[in-house]
């Protein structure tokens, strides 16, 4: 690969690429009514071109923001990749994002087009044109349900690639001449941030921090163009643009579609990708579906699992400690690889993968050691939006699970006196959009300062601790990181979520939300009878199996670090009731005040809290919900 | 139409419209599910005519009334349950199959393709309309309730029917679940590619007022009223023997 230089966009580099791969590679495949359906890299131009100059035609100028809204799909990265060579702005919304979030971006970035994938999208961007006077068209690709909508303001992504054939014919040279302006400095992507505190604020990131970040990452774990990758984690992810885009069209590897969001597991498995790079719930999903298979097969798979996952785990740990694995190890490691963990790893797609990467969150080491005993080649990493990516990752052979390893080339990073984790790399974003106090703030003297606390240790190795304003301070004045226990306790397969409380109390308390589909076929075995999650989560049964979990969990952990009581909440955290972010982190400080009452509860003698609280639906109907939630001390 | 001394429908008269969606209501037992088992062939009313495009099929058999073009689904899933769900809706296909059993079980040449051919009309027609992507080899027994009510819809479609019998598709089914059904019904009656006029018999009064074009109200095996779904509403007979047991109807909404 050669030096990325400030001359060089994103654009510039997709026309070298796809001029370069022509009609000979596969740049992408979709799974399409049942089949894989490729594109080969002149496809890929084509679409882009007309899509790029049909927005033009349609009044796109340059630094216009164009937005966009939808699963995972070829079109979608058409359109960015378009409206990139249009000179325009990209900018990626979750998918399901509710209306007001969809309104914030929209009007905070002055979006003038939206790109929805169908109806759904569509309705959202119709109900919010009026209150966005900047919006100029509202563009929708699957015609599915589309059928009575006129509105003036409505085209389809046909219909805008058919106005960018017309002026290809007019101006044969434009796109070309498009391409060609491009500089490196200028914004390419506006991306909000999913705050956990605040309201999101818009990253700017120039086309020199994408491209830099790729090649940065890429000269670490090198991929071939002959490799696959799925993408099926939302575009609005910094994650997916940085494996999609920063990399992707640097090394020119195949992107692969899922058919729908439901099927992408299975997909995974039919694609075996190469290269992964997922948030840990993707991970914990994967090792809790492996759990529940155990517990649900019969006596000869358990012990045949039980036995190759502890050479496995051995052999892990060993690898961890950095010392030599004797001959006979290495023979029985092979064994369990060809009875056990081939197939095992089949099921989970992972058998093709080289590098696979967790981020975003914490992850714990319960769920890193699993995914080394199976030899999966599995990383963590450490990064922001604000980065475009990532700045620090574990290399090959010197991974330690309670760090995320060393920063890649060209990237510092330091720690203040503060114990605040600071970077310095070309990667770094231009600074919010709108928004010059939190830039200033957030950008110090070419230092970009994270808000997450963290240390170097003995290793070189970087630590990272928690959000700031999420450490918490026992009782013994020792700071420590909720997401440790959190993530300790997820690791039980009952358990999908979890909340640890303790900061300036006297001891740690937790709420549990309980893994409905996990329990309730677990309840079924039990024969017990329950018609909802809040019935379920409160049956006496259900709090002795978390109880069990919990201890297994506090088990090995100093005294003041063990929850030692909790509750089971009346339903799931869901991003939808702002609790969670869109990337499922949980957003501490506004469940504190939501569950105040919970929370007082379990730092009082009361055995049930009660509670009385309406919920609001997706589509706008309220539930009046009462009930009493028990309080269960955890015995040791 | 009679069961021994039990008289279940007496005097009914129906105009199905091609291109619209009428419904039938009514309370439990009133002989909505008879009367559409009289439409599809089911049971053959000891009074009176059914004709379809002119032509009377009182004396009809299910399946030959199927080759005329009338589908249905159930009001209890009638799925086979051991079967995938491509092999159900596959079944559904089965009366525009030109092949026989003999060149069917050589499968070369013209029968290779006929079936290529309905595999792709099912993909791309049935299980994209129905949002079935994920289950499509999975048995359907092993499925929930509301997937199930989708594949029965998918078996019925594949027919390409030009009448439609839904028999209660919402009961039972969730929230989300009924506002997908709703869409699909909606679909299969106005997309161009569909147009399938449909008799849907139903609990959900919502769904029933949103969608139908008419809607005739059944008590006791007679008929009480019939009109535009605002007309009923209004009519106080119907309130009186129906809509005004709103604790056992509630609408959904």
């Amino acid at each position: 690969m050669d030096k990325i230089t400030k001359e060089l966009t994103i654009p510039k580099l997709f026309y070298s690429q796809a001029k370069k791969y022509g009609k000979e590679r596969v740049s992408m495949r979709e799974k399409e009514f049942g089949i894989w359906r490729p594109f080969t890299w002149h496809d890929y131009l084509e679409n882009v071109k007309h899509i790029a100059l049909g927005l033009v035609s349609l009044g796109l100028e340059e630094g216009d923001k164009v937005a966009m809204i939808g699963d995972n799909r070829p079109e979608g990265l058409w359109t960015e990749m378009g409206a990139l060579c249009a000179r325009g702005v990209g900018v990626w919304l979750f998918q399901d994002s509710l209306m007001n979030e969809v309104k914030y971006i929209i009007d905070h970035s002055d979006t003038k087009f939206i790109v929805g994938e169908g109806q759904e999208e569509v309705d959202k961007a119709i109900s919010i044109i009026d209150e966005c006077p900047k919006l100029k068209k509202i563009i929708w690709d699957d015609p599915k349900g589309m059928r009575n909508y006129d509105q003036d303001y409505l085209i389809s992504l046909k219909e805008v690639m058919r106005l960018g054939r017309e002026l290809e014919k007019e101006k044969p040279d434009l796109f070309a001449e498009l391409i060609g302006k491009g500089h490196g400095d200028e914004v390419a992507l506006l991306f909000y941030t999913s705050g956990t505190t605040a309201l999101p604020k818009g990253v700017l990131l120039s086309h020199y921090n994408m491209l830099t970040m790729g090649k940065n990452l890429m000269s670490i774990d090198p991929c071939k163009d002959t490799d696959d990758y799925v993408s099926y984690l939302p575009f609005a992810w910094i994650g997916e643009q940085m494996m999609s885009i920063s990399c992707g069209l640097q090394i020119g590897y195949t992107l692969n579609f899922p058919e729908s969001s439901e099927t992408s597991r299975e997909n995974i498995r039919e694609i075996g990708p190469h290269v992964m790079f997922a948030p840990p719930r993707m991970y914990e999903q994967m090792t809790r579906t492996v759990q529940v298979k155990y517990l649900d097969a019969g006596w000869i798979k358990r012990k045949s699992y039980e036995i190759a996952s502890s050479i496995g785990y051995h052999v892990a740990d060993l690898k961890f400690a950095k010392k030599a694995i004797p001959f006979y190890w290495r023979i029985l490691e092979w064994f369990a690889y060809i009875l056990v963990q081939k197939k095992l790893k089949d099921h989970l797609g992972l058998t093709r993968v080289r590098n696979a990467y967790t981020g975003g969150a914490a992850m714990g080491p319960d769920h890193f050691r699993f995914f080394h005993s199976l030899g999966v080649n599995l990383k963590q990493i450490y990064g922001q939006t604000e980065v475009a990516g990532i700045s620090v990752v574990h290399r090959n052979g010197d991974i330690k699970f309670d760090t995320v390893g060393h920063p890649i080339p060209e990237t510092e990073v330091k720690i203040t006196e503060e114990g605040e984790i600071i970077t310095r790399s070309p990667s770094v974003f231009l600074g919010y959009y709108k928004n010059p106090e939190a830039t200033a703030k957030t950008l110090q003297g070419g230092w970009l300062y994270s808000g997450d606390r963290g240390f170097i240790d003995e290793d070189n190795h970087l630590v990272v601790f928690d959000r700031t304003k999420d450490v918490m301070i026992l009782k013994d004045g020792k700071p420590f990181a909720p997401q440790y226990l959190e993530t300790r306790l997820k690791f039980s397969p009952y358990i999908k979520d979890s909340w640890v409380i303790g900061d300036q109390k006297d001891c740690i308390t937790a709420v549990i939300c309980i893994d409905y589909s996990v329990i309730g076929k677990w309840a079924d075995t039990k024969k017990l009878t329950y018609t909802s999650y809040p019935e379920l989560a409160q049956k006496p049964e259900v709090y002795d199996l978390i109880e069990e979990q919990i201890r297994k969990a506090n088990k090995d952990l100093p005294e003041l670090v063990k929850v030692i009581k909790f509750v089971n909440l009346y339903k799931e955290l869901d991003a939808d009731d702002d609790e969670l972010t869109r990337t499922r982190k949980l957003r501490r400080e506004f469940v504190g005040k939501k569950y105040e009452d919970i929370v007082n509860a379990l730092y009082s003698d009361a055995e049930v809290v009660h509670i009385d609280t309406t919920i609001t639906y997706e589509d706008g109907r309220k539930t009046h919900i009462k009930t009493d939630l028990k309080i269960r001390k955890v015995k040791s | 139409m009679s069961f021994g001394r039990v008289c279940a429908l007496d005097g009914i008269s129906v105009k199905i419209k091609k291109g619209e969606i009428h419904s039938v209501i009514g309370p439990n037992g009133a002989g909505k599910t008879v009367m559409m088992n009289c439409i599809s062939g089911l049971y053959h009313p000891q009074n009176g005519s059914i004709h379809y495009r002119g032509e009377r099929i009182n004396h009809l058999k299910p399946h030959e009334r199927a080759t005329r073009g009338i589908a249905r689904t159930f009001q209890k899933v009638e799925v086979f349950g051991g079967m995938t769900v491509l092999d159900n809706i596959r079944l559904g296909r089965h009366i525009h199959y030109k092949s026989g059993i003999l060149s069917g079980s050589v499968y070369m040449g013209k029968t290779a393709r006929e079936e290529i051919e309905h595999r792709k009309f099912i993909e791309e027609e049935i299980i994209d309309l129905l949002e079935i992507e994920h289950i499509r080899h999975k048995p359907v027994g092993m499925l929930p309730y509301g997937l199930q009510k989708r594949v029965e819809l998918g078996r019925a479609i594949a027919l390409e029917p030009e009448l439609l019998i839904l028999d209660e598709p919402l009961a039972g089914l969730n929230l989300e679940e009924v506002e997908d059904m709703a869409r699909f019904i909606l679909d299969i009656n106005q997309e161009k590619r569909w147009e399938i006029t449909c008799l849907l018999v139903e609990h959900d009064m919502g769904v029933v007022m949103d969608l139908s074009d008419n809607v005739y109200v059944l008590n006791f095996g007679n008929m009480i009223v019939d009109g535009p779904p605002e007309e009923i509403q209004k009519n106080p007979e119907v309130i009186k023997a129906y809509l005004g047991e709103e604790d056992l109807y509630a609408s959904r909404k």
